[in-house]
């Protein structure tokens, strides 16, 4: 029980009109680790993370962060305790790749103060990081998906919180980067203690990345445990209805999933 | 490559010069008219009423001092606030819907108000004098405005398209109220018909002094949210995860803004085109900044409203409707903007 937890979600529930979303969830989370989180569509892992960020209140239940519950927490003391990177990341007005990165340090910016130097020093620290200095007085309504997407990552790191939640983060991201930027969020859990909740559709990069996965069914949890345990064809059968093989590849040192089409050509 | 063309001048410089602009625009229209005084003149004037030297006021014709304070400046006044206040509201209805059509009477409020004062007008109201159709048109569009909201709600969230669609349902009620009124009224037609249109002939200090009160307190409030204001600008989830209070963000600065919109239409009737030009027009220069974008869409909205009401008091022949005045310069303007802004792909 001497366990360190950073999140406690207790027997959580949600609803959408009658659809329920979440039932009766509940799930605790270690700081200093990579969670993964899968699970088929309209399972429940966007509205797990949205009460994850207070973007929605559940219906019964609680989510302590640090002990506390956080509908307690002012929003803005929230932000810089959990960042987000959302699946839906449209920017409506043409603000600089720079102007959204320097969002990331609202919460760490009174109302009335200009940002200080350690902000813009942290935001032009990311940037060159993210390889998107080289674009940053560009507008963003002018950049491709993947593009927009690595400036969204950019702002949820410039945050600078012990959470990073990543809802399909790297959905629209070639494979360099997809790889680069999950590496530098595997990067901060390693060295710095930082705790990673990331809902992933592709199970090999979960493989490569995660230490623990949780497997997500109708709103419930169906398994959850160490990557090496939980990762396995029987899972993966239960909650996607897929034959599946996985074995441990030497080249990229980590668990490889395969699949078999459902008809062979 | 994108050209920029976004000013780099300072926020303070940038701001110095548009006061500065619209101080001069005031001073010049002020002197034109039928009665034509020079600039110098009517600086002496204004500063001779507010110091009380009556010395400044030898060698100048005695009917100026009329002409300027009681006649001139109340209407340059009030078109130059209601000028700002639409401009204002029009960038915060356009970053709350993150729509860029939405303009101060997306929501309805114009419709409430005419549908107000076509009531007032028509029953021939004047228990409370010459302030009659201004309230009503008031009540009005307060009233569509809760109406919006109310329908819009649920379960305590307003989305954009929601509050879009409540505010057209509201206002095609409306606007068959006001055709009624229109078809029964007989005589009065005329006189419905040119309050819709949007006039700032005849307007007084007390307008001034009440226009100013209501836009200058709703620019503070805007001003106050102008950066929450940019985040919602992300959408929902990643405001919130920034650490916005998103609902009660949008539900105070909407509130501000219909109100600000409220007051100006009571007071000017409905004049279009400004709430939904100025800031395109603004962003295109200053950037989405609102910090940036709301104080310089007032002051430049202010200028241009204050140049279209002279043309029509002091230029035209004869006096058109300022509502139809701004929609036939503004129209074209914002096709040729639109279709610039297509081609730089500012926007998205």
């Amino acid at each position: 029980m001497g366990k360190k937890r950073i999140l406690e979600i207790r027997r959580i529930s949600f609803c959408y009109g009658k659809i329920r979303a979440l039932d009766n969830l509940s799930m605790t989370i270690e700081p200093g680790k990579f969670y993964g989180i899968v699970g088929p569509n309209g399972c429940g892992k966007t509205t797990l993370l949205d009460l994850l960020i207070r973007n929605k209140t559940p219906e019964s239940g609680t989510i302590r962060y640090s002990g506390r519950e956080i509908k307690e927490y002012k929003r803005k003391r929230l932000a810089r305790e959990i960042a987000l990177v959302p699946q839906d990341f449209y920017i409506n007005f043409p603000f600089t790749v720079r102007e959204i990165v320097l969002m990331g340090r609202h919460p760490h910016i009174p109302r009335f103060a200009s940002p200080s130097a350690k902000d813009v020093s942290i935001v032009d620290e990311i940037m060159e990081k993210m390889e998107i200095d080289g674009f940053k007085e560009k507008y963003v309504t002018e950049l491709s998906g993947g593009e927009k997407q690595r400036v969204v990552f950019a702002r949820a790191f410039a945050q600078d919180t012990p959470v990073l939640i990543l809802d399909e983060g790297t959905s629209n991201m070639d494979i360099q980067y997809t790889l680069k930027t999950l590496d530098m969020a595997a990067e901060s859990v390693r060295m710095k203690k930082r705790t990673v909740i990331a809902a992933l559709h592709n199970l090999n990069l979960a493989a490569a990345f995660c230490d623990n996965v949780v497997f997500m069914k109708a709103g419930r949890i169906m398994s959850q445990g160490n990557v090496d345990d939980a990762l396995n064809e029987q899972n993966i059968k239960d909650v996607f209805q897929v034959d599946s093989k996985v074995y441990f590849d030497g080249y990229s040192n980590s668990k490889q999933v395969v699949y078999k089409r459902r008809t062979q050509a | 490559m994108v050209k920029h063309i976004r000013f780099g001048a300072s926020p303070g410089l940038q701001t110095l010069f548009l006061i500065f602009l619209l101080v001069v625009v005031i001073v010049l229209s002020t002197g034109m008219g039928y009665i034509k005084i020079s600039p110098t003149q009517v600086i002496e004037v204004v500063f001779a009423r507010i110091t009380g030297i009556s010395n400044l006021l030898k060698g100048i014709d005695s009917v100026f001092p009329y002409v300027i304070i009681d006649v001139r400046l109340p209407r340059i006044l009030t078109s130059a606030i209601v000028g700002a206040g639409l401009s204002i509201a029009g960038v915060i209805f356009q970053g709350i819907l993150l729509n860029p059509l939405a303009d101060p009477y997306t929501l309805g409020i114009s419709a409430g108000a005419a549908f107000g004062a076509s009531i007032a007008l028509v029953l021939d109201m004047t228990f409370l004098g010459i302030y009659s159709v201004p309230l009503f048109a008031f009540l009005g569009a307060v009233a569509t405005l809760f109406a919006v909201m109310f329908l819009s709600s649920s379960d305590g969230q307003t989305s954009s398209n929601n509050l879009i669609l409540s505010g057209i349902i509201v206002a095609a009620i409306l606007s068959a109220g006001i055709s009624f009124i229109k078809y029964v009224a007989d005589e009065q037609v005329s006189i419905i018909i040119f309050w819709l249109m949007g006039s700032f002939g005849s307007k007084t200090w007390t307008d001034v002094f009440l226009t100013f009160f209501c836009v200058s307190t709703g620019f503070l409030i805007c001003l106050f949210f102008a950066r929450d204001l940019n985040i919602i600008s992300l959408g929902d989830r990643s405001a919130s995860s920034l650490g916005i209070e998103t609902t009660r963000v949008r539900v105070t600065l909407l509130v501000t803004a219909s109100l600000i919109t409220a007051v100006c239409v009571s007071v000017s009737g409905i004049i279009g085109f400004v709430g939904l030009i100025i800031p395109h027009l603004m962003r295109f220069f200053v950037g989405p900044d609102n910090n940036r974008l709301i104080p310089a869409s007032a002051l430049v909205g202010a200028t241009l409203l204050l140049c279209a009401d002279t043309i029509t008091r002091a230029v035209l022949p004869t006096e058109v409707p300022i509502g139809v005045l701004t929609a036939l310069i503004g129209g074209p303007f914002f096709c040729y903007i639109f279709k610039k802004r297509r081609i730089i792909k500012t926007y998205g």
